[in-house]
């Protein structure tokens, strides 16, 4: 089997949030591998172990991503790969970056391609089947479940919490919900190999793409915080005065019943 | 300048969702006077077509094809490009739901489009759509619009008002036929796990529980206040890595942001990861033994007890409400 796992960098989930100049401040944040691509990484290395092959993460981004690229190779991926487009792509969206995976993997034969579902950033969830779409395959999203007998694949997909079960068969892409595996922490030995495995970096040139070929067709304009919620009223005295209270306020101040 | 809008429907247990009447009104917004059309798409479904014009679509494609009475992406793309390509319209909306999120990436692909998924809003500037959706999982939002091109966007449940039904309108409802071919992922069995049909992300109502619920059965007086409010129940993390309830449930970063009208958060401590993924519900009631709790800081209103006494006393109270009401 020849696996290939699409990765992101992203923010890690317990960081807060800052804006200056309408951007995202990343200074002194922690990052980590999108916590859905972790289950695509554990799944294809689950994957190999049963059926041999080889297994690639794949990353657009910018050289920061060689960490999270790391971990997954010290996890137990074989290979990573950093398409860097920080000299290329100034504003790049979900259409940039698949078409940059698409144009990487279109001569690669992967059997298998597996994305997380949404990146916790971003939070579009569109590279996976945008991908899919162009090299001409077919996708499942949002999977809890995989087994795979020779060409044909079983698949169960999370829709809404009801499960769909299919059948399709390879190639494919296809997304991780939460629920399909436990990710495993990287081994101390893990790690130590991670050093000596092949990291190749990429830029658009390699591909034989340039800006102009993958150019975002959308545009962010203004990014904001949230207004702060105040902190609202705790309720006091007597529990079941409390909880009439309560029922009167959604009732009555906040109509929401 | 007026436009072309095609606004897809979406069908669930032989009903138009909610959501496809709050996709028609950001459809009219972004049509700027110009045309709404409406789109169905599966096995019989003519005869739901007159709620979208109800709800203010102009017209309505219908595509029925017996490959098409389960979604599918394959089969979907087909019959809503069909559609796209004898109306050329300037814009398609979908709802941010299972089906849209898994077929909108693929349209937008088909039609080398830029998509803006999740919105939460949307205005006009200067003749341009600008749309505005949560990014980080609701910590931060994002003004966005497409640059060139045919407009794709997906409005996210519960977020965007539908129009007044006018049960007066009618318009054009005309089939589209196309040949449906090469569904290569093929539904074998839908098993149901969801009670009672009310869904997460569409629900006016969630009641949450957190690690204080304990257990399994924990979860049941969160059950039964949920019933009465005609709500639905989530989970934060906690309770879900401690087996108390399914992942499908999990409210926040990882798992589902939801946007009720009312959001009850039972013995949930309130991490930043849950945080994200529920502080932009409209009201949110937080009931926890510990009054340090970070869940009270964005609560509207607060109790601090035991959620097995305070739970069960609610749901009695919302009860007499409802008599009283009725």
């Amino acid at each position: 089997m020849n696996i290939y796992v699409l990765l992101k960098r992203t923010f890690d989930t317990e960081e807060k949030i800052s804006v200056a100049n309408g951007q995202i401040q990343e200074d002194g944040a922690e990052f980590i591998i999108n916590p859905y691509d972790e289950y695509a990484v554990e799944e294809a290395i689950q994957i190999r172990d049963e059926k041999g092959g080889e297994v690639t993460v794949v990353s657009v981004g910018s050289e920061e991503a060689e960490k999270q690229l790391r971990t997954a190779l010290a996890m137990g991926a074989d290979k990573a790969v950093l398409i860097n487009t920080e000299d290329d792509v100034e504003n790049g969206d979900q259409y940039t970056t698949a078409k940059i995976l698409a144009e990487f993997l279109k001569d690669k034969k992967a059997d298998l391609i597996i994305a997380g579902n949404v990146a916790i950033d971003g939070g579009s969830g569109q590279v996976g089947p945008r991908v899919a779409d162009q090299l001409g395959i077919p996708y499942v999203t949002t999977i809890t479940d995989i087994k795979i007998e020779g060409e044909s694949v079983h698949i169960v997909r999370d829709v809404e919490g009801d499960s769909e079960k299919i059948e399709t068969s390879l190639p494919l892409l296809v997304t991780a919900q939460q629920g399909l595996n436990d990710p495993r922490y990287p081994s101390l030995p893990g790690i130590m190999k991670a050093k000596k495995k092949p990291l190749e970096e990429l830029e658009l040139d390699d591909l034989d793409l340039d800006e102009d070929d993958v150019e975002a067709k959308t545009e962010t304009i203004d990014v904001f915080l949230p207004p702060k919620k105040e902190a609202g009223r705790v309720l006091e005295g007597d529990l079941s005065d409390q909880v009439k209270e309560l029922v009167n306020l959604l009732h009555n101040e906040a109509k929401v019943i | 300048m007026s436009k072309k809008v095609l606004v897809l429907g979406e069908i669930r247990d032989g009903v138009l969702r909610n959501v496809s009447f709050e996709a028609i009104a950001a459809g009219k917004k972004v049509a700027q006077g110009g045309e709404v059309v409406g789109v169905l798409i599966g096995e019989s479904i003519s005869g739901l077509a007159d709620q979208l014009i109800h709800y203010g679509a102009d017209r309505v494609a219908t595509v029925e094809h017996e490959k098409l009475a389960q979604y599918t992406s394959d089969g979907y793309s087909q019959a809503l490009l069909a559609v796209a390509d004898r109306e050329n319209p300037d814009a398609i909306i979908f709802g941010h739901t299972a089906l849209g999120k898994d077929l909108s990436p693929k349209i937008a692909s088909r039609l080398q489009a830029g998509l803006i998924s999740d919105a939460t809003a949307l205005e006009e500037e200067d003749g341009e759509m600008i749309f505005t959706r949560p990014i980080y999982s609701g910590k931060a939002f994002e003004k966005k619009k497409v640059s060139e091109g045919i407009l794709l966007a997906s409005v996210r449940p519960n977020n965007i008002a539908p129009l007044e039904k006018d049960e007066s309108r009618t318009g054009d409802i005309y089939p589209v036929n196309t040949d449906i071919k090469d569904i290569r992922t093929v539904i074998q069995e839908v098993v149901r796990k969801t009670a009672e049909g009310v869904d997460l992300s569409e629900a006016k109502v969630i009641v949450a529980g957190g690690r204080g619920v304990k257990s399994e059965d924990g979860f049941k007086p969160l059950q039964e206040l949920a019933d009465v409010l005609g709500g639905a129940v989530g989970a934060s993390r906690g309770a879900c890595d401690a087996d108390y309830c399914d992942y499908s449930l999990q409210i926040g970063q990882t798992g589902k942001v939801v946007t009720p009208d009312l959001y009850i958060a039972c013995g949930i401590s309130g991490a930043i990861q849950h945080l994200a993924g529920m502080s932009n519900s409209k009201i949110i009631v937080a009931i926890n033994k510990d009054p340090e709790a970070s869940i009270f800081g964005v609560a509207d209103y607060g109790i601090v007890g035991d959620l097995f006494e305070v739970v069960p006393m609610l749901t009695e109270e919302f009860k007499k409400l409802k008599v009283a009401s009725s």
